[in-house]
């Protein structure tokens, strides 16, 4: 008998205990992160930092507004890009679609998120880079392809496997007698799906694109493989950027005698991560919000 | 004419044949009680009269089903129009996530009725003194002079006919999930009416809830016999027998017997029915 309470007891606290552990991870981060920043910090003001553009480390400037601006530009492009086309998806897998058609969909989207980033970059190269550089051309700017664009669209294609399958799910499970109290009123399908199927599931839908958001924020690899990587603030389209994540892995281990460069990287990283954190944060208000009012 | 007459119906789900030959016409203005155990057919047979059965994509639909003469699986048959006609409330109730008001002016809206036609439509309805049950004549008054009246108008009508009015008139613009389940399904029928069916399909519509509730829309029911070809599912007997006027009674996917309530609870024909009635089998 006492051996069985031991057991349960044991048994919470090591939840207990591998629960704290996960959470605590984020702030150990973001402590680490911040102890390493501090060199840079001590000798330049915060503000200078974000929002400097000048970005020369051999004469000790680090403006990291250039960086912020491509993260976020790089970021905004990717969702205009895949909400629409990821909605429409996931309304017309759950909504329309016939149980055979989804269930063939369905494992090449969950292929779609298995394929390692680095490859989508080459792709990229072969594919989107040169069509960005037609398309520039076209328009009458000369681009070589590396931009902000490129970056954008294959940072889009890699978060439509989040996106679609979270959101089709969250689709699915809306209950049927949703969609009958609707369509028994005489509504259209479309009408349905727009009154009341989505709305009903709009806490998840949400919350998929915030997933999506979040992946989006922090990849690395195959963005810099496309982007350009030039610490300028771009003013189009079709100019390189320089996204944090870029940055940070491009440089790290690198040049690393030049003073505070290392600690820049540092705050480089510490930047990305309140930025993905303060976003996640606004999400999870907007959720909140969507919550009281339904 | 009946309004609503089955021919040959079959229900099919896969391999598994749900409704079996059916042809049977169901009277005008009275409440059919569709009776028979646990899945006999009772919902397929409720779902068939106004397609909802389209959305399980397994259901294949054999026959005719006739409502007003026109063949409702025909395929260029308006499914609409067919929907508008023929209301439906389901077991659950499930309000639609917007306010109380929103969901009485659901249906209306994604007709896109004008203000002359709600007003028509009201003025239709008050005329049928049979409900009763009206909106005060200050009410009336006051929708004529406001922009978006015609609205509020409707809303209070059907929300009065359903008997939800006194209970939720201060808080009409709350989502509809606040609720309690009765009152919800009393919304439901609000929802339901504001479209102006001719017949109202009702699948087992007080299973889910309080005994109160649901003696509230029994009473509804009887009430709203008056005006509308009702067709109400239920595996409680009892409840048949209270608001029952004519019974379909189907056992393992075909009909057994129909008739006059009276006729079938009383002096029923079939062996299996009377074994039903009696408590024997279930």
């Amino acid at each position: 008998m006492r051996w069985r309470r031991i057991k349960d007891s044991l048994a919470t606290r090591s939840m207990y205990l591998a629960v704290a552990l996960a959470n605590s991870i984020v702030f150990l981060v973001a402590l680490g992160l911040f102890v390493k920043a501090r060199p840079i910090l001590a000798t330049t003001s915060v503000v200078q930092l974000l929002f400097s553009s000048t970005w020369h480390p051999l004469r000790g400037q680090f403006g990291f507004y250039p960086f912020i601006v491509g993260t976020l530009a790089v970021t905004a492009i990717a969702m205009i890009l895949a909400i629409p086309v990821c909605l429409l998806s996931a309304i017309y897998l759950s909504e329309y679609a016939h149980r055979r058609v989804r269930e063939l969909v369905r494992p090449v989207i969950d292929l779609l998120a298995g394929i390692p980033s680095v490859i989508y970059g080459f792709w990229a190269v072969i594919v989107i880079v040169p069509l960005v550089r037609a398309t520039g051309g076209a328009l009458g700017s000369s681009t070589t392809g590396y931009s902000l664009l490129a970056g954008g669209i294959i940072l889009a294609i890699m978060v439509f496997p989040i996106i679609i399958s979270v959101s089709t799910e969250v689709l699915q499970t809306v209950p049927v007698e949703a969609r009958e109290a609707s369509l028994a009123l005489g509504a259209t399908r479309w009408e349905t799906v727009k009154h009341v199927v989505v709305r009903s599931a709009l806490r998840g839908i949400v919350a998929s694109i915030v997933l999506g958001f979040s992946r989006a924020f922090g990849e690395t690899m195959a963005v810099l493989m496309v982007v350009g990587n030039v610490p300028k603030v771009p003013t189009s389209l079709f100019d390189p950027a320089y996204p944090l994540p870029a940055l940070i892995a491009n440089n790290y281990g690198e040049m690393m005698s030049i003073p505070l460069y290392d600690s820049a990287l540092m705050l480089a990283a510490l930047v990305l991560l309140l930025v993905v954190a303060g976003f996640n944060l606004l999400a999870h208000f907007t959720l909140l919000r969507i919550e009281r009012r339904s | 004419m009946p309004h609503i007459s089955l021919r040959s119906l079959n229900v099919t789900y896969r391999d598994r044949r749900a409704l079996r030959d059916i042809t049977v016409d169901v009277p005008d203005a009275q409440i059919t009680t569709i009776i028979g155990p646990s899945g006999c057919g009772k919902t397929s047979l409720l779902k068939s009269l106004n397609r909802l059965i389209d959305l399980s994509e397994e259901a294949r639909v054999e026959g005719e089903v006739l409502i007003d003469g026109v063949n409702i699986y025909h395929p260029k048959a308006d499914i609409i129009a067919l929907r508008r006609k023929v209301g439906f409330l389901s077991q659950k109730p499930y309000p639609l996530p917007m306010s109380i008001y929103d969901n009485v002016t659901y249906g209306p809206r994604m007709h896109r009725m004008n203000r002359e036609q709600i007003f028509q439509q009201i003025a239709e309805l008050e005329k049928d003194r049979s409900l009763g049950r009206l909106c005060p004549e200050s009410t009336r008054l006051t929708a004529r002079t406001r922009r978006g009246g015609e609205m509020d108008l409707l809303v209070e009508c059907y929300l009065r006919v359903a008997g939800l009015w006194d209970e939720v008139k201060d808080r009409l613009h709350d989502p509809a999930t606040g609720l309690s389940v009765g009152q919800q399904q009393r919304l439901a029928l609000a929802r339901t009416l504001a479209v102006e069916p001719e017949v109202i399909l009702a699948d087992e519509p007080t299973s889910a809830l309080d005994p109160i509730s649901a003696k509230l829309i029994e009473e509804e029911f009887q009430f709203l016999k008056k005006k509308y070809t009702i067709v109400f599912v239920t595996h409680i007997l009892r409840q048949a027998r209270r608001i029952g006027d004519y019974v379909i009674f189907l056992y393992l996917g075909e009909l057994v017997e129909h008739g006059p309530a009276q006729q079938v609870f009383t002096s029923p024909r079939d062996e299996k029915t009377r074994a039903y009635v009696a408590g024997d089998i279930s």
